[in-house]
């Protein structure tokens, strides 16, 4: 059986974590959109709001509740704290006929992400994989990945992108927290059931107010979550994905979509899977030191296929497929996991409404067997 | 895990010497980061201060490990950065990555090997090896294109290894001035003409994507299949350990997965345009 | 005297022709050797014949627009020199020489030209040899133009 948090409680989690060493960082409102940012208080949450969600389309709307989570995802995700933006890889300096190098030594901030979803959950262990690889470490990912604590949400509405129950990834939080909340409303009650998925979370949960849920509460947790599995906003078949885009390589429907696709890169960036990186040089004026930056890339720039002699992927066709292909198919060679979770990020913030669910189905309906 | 090194920090290595080979490409010799040892075919990432980081295949004979050597052809700024940079300089490392030619699967059959322009240099090791082990292998054709007798590499080495009876080392170029005694043409006419038995032998391909493709459609005429075919493919690279996505074809990493790969791991996707 | 027969047989180029239509050529054919250094060509010149290489090297030169001699091909062993005589108005269009000691065996136009006529099959057999070879040149003289190594980029 779950504990009980009542809702006028929440703020002590939130304090609790916070005396514990954590930045929390959680959803906020902020530009007409829900973020995600550092919190002091519960009233940092977007307590009373929801979003709209549909292609191309994202709308915040009053609720008639008082919920603290009852929206989804919005266009930040967890790994602009994991995976950050911008990060120094090291610094350089002149001396005599050659140079040093000087590593990074960063001070890893503590995190406590408040109000994970549980297809974040499911992006963050896909992280892992790329990142922390048999082989190789990406050092800044693996220092901050080891530290967060994490809240779960699960979800008690789906949002009109969403669509973690085709990908297998929510909308119930399964692994990867350290505690994690369902928010009930229940007349005039407010509370929520918690569960405790670590060592880390069972210390945090024994320091704030909680009791033991009746069989009734419990329930309707349960059940508030059982409805958000059939309220997905999208569907997408992945029966045979893999091959099915092998085969499709040269589809006409990539030329359909290119018509439309601004190659923008809106999609990659809001997307909590999408890892891609670049690099950039910097010398101070004198050319004395130098640095070098790791920023995010896209693949749908121009630049990003470039080999001496011109652009590998030149078109606008050969970048959105390779997006495409890359989440839903060779992701799955490389990773053992599909690179998409079906939070419809991609969806929601596409200028022109592309949608990945709705391309597979194109692809499918009219594959031209031979 | 904490101990294991910052794949993304690049060792120093000072430049022992740089030997001009043509108007634009210049050998270079590092001395190596201690512990260092590679396999033909893997290359390194090579940081010039300030400049930026660009992927080298190691040039050198993978027996001697007192030297780190990378043929570089000075195209954009990173590469002729490196190109001004004098004996006595240094410059980043960080290697050895990638997969190698796998000459033990070569080991008993012959071989031939398909170079363009600088592709040759990825190559260089495999004839190094292949010349200490000489009784490992069958015949052994080195078929080498490039555009002028003024862009060919090694031209020293290269003669040296003409006058050997053991290796059938062929070159062509796409046009030359009447006095020129070798080959004009494209290189697909030296597999032609190369000696081997299409059964029992493993080619090894370095070089632009559309010379590789007619070399491939040459050798499948004569009777090779893909499994006996490796090639290695160049993408743009940031990261060589698999964290930038730069380098992608298909579902293969080239930098981890490649840069060589057997042709049938990269089918049915080589050779359709903009992967 | 031997006949040059089976010294035909066994170059590529006819490995593939039937015994009889090889007998039909050989009285076309004859032994030709070239020390090194020596014209076999001329650009302009009439075309009255083609060569199989037994041995050596061949280049081909044209006129640069810097008025430099430029090979723009070398044929060696087991490839086939000159298709001018087979389309009027059989000149050759490259100056061919040979760059080591060259032998070869040289067919003469005009009397295959004859027997083509009488036997339009063996015609059509020598044709489909050219073919091939054309398209292989033209594809490699593509490739040569396109300047793949990306030098001059
Ligand atoms: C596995 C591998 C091995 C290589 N080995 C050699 C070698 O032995 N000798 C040699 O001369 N060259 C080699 N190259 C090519 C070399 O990496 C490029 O010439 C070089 O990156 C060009 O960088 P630039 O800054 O001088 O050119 P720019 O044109 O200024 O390029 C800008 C950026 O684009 C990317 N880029 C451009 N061309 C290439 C390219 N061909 N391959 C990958 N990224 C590219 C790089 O990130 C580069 O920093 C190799 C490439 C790969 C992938
Ligand atoms: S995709 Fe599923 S888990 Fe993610 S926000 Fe939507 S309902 Fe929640
Ligand atoms: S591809 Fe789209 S739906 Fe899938 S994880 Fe990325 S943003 Fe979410
Ligand atoms: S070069 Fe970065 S993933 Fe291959």
């Amino acid at each position: 059986m779950p504990d009980i948090l009542e809702s006028k409680n929440l703020q002590q989690l939130i304090e609790v974590l916070s005396a514990d060493g954590y930045r929390v960082v959680a959803p906020t409102v902020r530009d007409n959109a829900i973020i995600y940012d550092e919190i002091a208080t519960v009233a940092d949450l977007p307590k009373g709001w929801t979003d709209k969600q549909d292609g191309g389309n994202y709308r915040l709307e009053k609720r008639k509740d008082d919920a603290f989570f009852g929206y989804n995802v919005g266009p930040h995700s967890w790994k602009k704290f994991l995976h950050p933006p911008v990060t120094r890889l090291f610094r350089a300096k002149l001396e005599g006929n050659g140079f040093q190098v000087v590593p990074e030594v960063e001070e890893t901030p503590d995190f406590a992400f408040f109000g994970v979803r549980s297809c974040e959950l499911h992006a963050i262990a896909i992280h892992d994989r790329v990142l922390i690889d048999e082989q190789f470490v990406d050092p800044v990912y693996q220092a901050r990945r080891e530290k967060i604590f994490t809240v779960a949400v699960n979800c008690g509405q789906a949002g009109g992108t969403c669509f973690c129950v085709s990908m297998n990834t929510g909308p119930k939080a399964s692994f990867g927290y350290d505690i994690v909340l369902t928010e009930v409303l229940d007349g005039e009650r407010h509370y929520f059931t918690v569960e405790t998925g670590s060592e880390k979370g069972a210390e945090v949960m024994s320091k704030i107010p909680l009791r033991k849920a009746e069989a009734e509460e419990s329930e309707t947790a349960e059940k508030i979550v059982a409805e958000t599995v059939l309220q997905m906003g999208r569907y997408l078949d992945t029966t045979g994905i893999r091959d099915l885009l092998i085969r499709n390589y040269d589809h006409p429907r990539w030329d359909e979509v290119a018509s439309r696709c601004l190659t923008c890169a809106n999609c990659t960036m809001v997307c909590p899977t999408c890892f891609c990186s670049t690099v950039e040089d910097v010398t101070d004026l004198k050319g004395h030191a130098a640095e070098r930056w790791r920023k995010w890339d896209s693949c749908f720039t121009l630049d990003f296929s470039y080999i001496h002699g011109g652009n590998v992927r030149s078109s606008a066709k050969s970048r959105y497929r390779q997006w495409m292909t890359h989440k839903l198919s060779a992701w799955i060679d490389q990773f053992e996991t599909s690179g998409c979770v079906g939070c419809g990020r991609c969806i929601t913030w596409c200028p022109t409404g592309i949608d990945i669910t709705e391309e597979v189905r194109a692809i499918r309906e009219t594959e031209v067997s031979d | 895990m904490l101990g294991r090194a910052n794949p993304m920090l690049p060792m120093i290595c000072g430049i022992e010497r740089v030997k001009r080979e043509t108007h634009d490409t210049f050998t270079f010799e590092l001395t190596p980061p201690c512990d260092y040892s590679f396999a033909p075919g893997q290359f390194n990432m090579l940081y010039v201060f300030g400049v930026g980081e660009v992927a080298i295949s190691v040039s050198g004979d993978p027996s001697k490990k007192e030297a780190l050597v990378h043929t570089i052809r000075a195209v954009g700024s990173v590469t002729k950065a490196i190109c001004k940079l004098k004996g006595g300089g240094s410059v980043g490392v960080r290697g050895a990555f990638g997969s190698d030619w796998q000459i033990d699967k070569a080991v008993g059959k012959d071989v031939v090997l398909v170079a363009g322009g600088i592709g040759l240099a990825p190559l260089r090791p495999v004839i190094y090896h292949i010349l200490a082990n000489r009784a490992e292998f069958g015949r052994v054709s080195v078929l080498y294109g490039t555009r002028t007798t003024g862009d060919l590499v090694f031209r020293r080495e290269i003669e040296q290894w003409r006058g050997r009876f053991d290796l059938d080392f062929e070159v062509t170029v796409d046009t030359a001035s009447a006095d020129w005694r070798g080959d004009v043409g494209f290189v697909t006419t030296l597999i032609r003409k190369a000696s081997f038995d299409p059964l029992e032998t493993v080619a090894m391909l370095c070089g632009p994507e559309i010379m590789m493709r007619f070399s491939i459609a040459e050798l499948k005429k004569l009777g090779l299949t893909s499994e006996q075919i490796f090639v290695s493919m160049e993408r743009n690279m940031k990261c060589a350990v698999g964290f930038c996505g730069h380098c992608q074809f298909g579902p293969a990493f080239v930098c981890r997965d490649g840069p060589v790969f057997r042709l049938d791991h990269l089918e049915p996707l080589f050779g359709k345009h903009e992967i | 005297m031997e006949t040059l027969e089976p010294i035909l047989a066994e170059h590529p180029f006819f490995r593939e022709l039937a015994r009889p239509d090889l007998h039909l050529l050989v009285g076309c054919a004859s032994n030709v050797v070239f020390e090194a250094g020596t014209t076999i060509f001329r650009e302009g010149e009439d075309a009255d014949s083609f060569y199989l290489i037994r041995q050596g090297k061949v280049a081909l030169e044209a006129e640069s627009p810097e008025r430099h001699s430029v090979i723009v091909q070398t044929l060696g062993k087991g490839e086939v020199l000159g298709w001018s005589w087979l389309v009027p108005p059989y000149h050759w269009c490259f100056d061919a020489k040979a760059v080591d000691l060259t032998r070869a065996i040289a067919l003469n136009g005009k009397c295959l030209r004859e027997k083509c006529d009488e036997n339009p099959r063996l015609g059509y057999e020598l044709l489909k040899g050219f073919a091939r070879i054309m398209a292989e040149r033209l594809q490699a003289a593509r490739m040569q133009m396109l300047d793949i190594y990306g030098t001059n980029t």
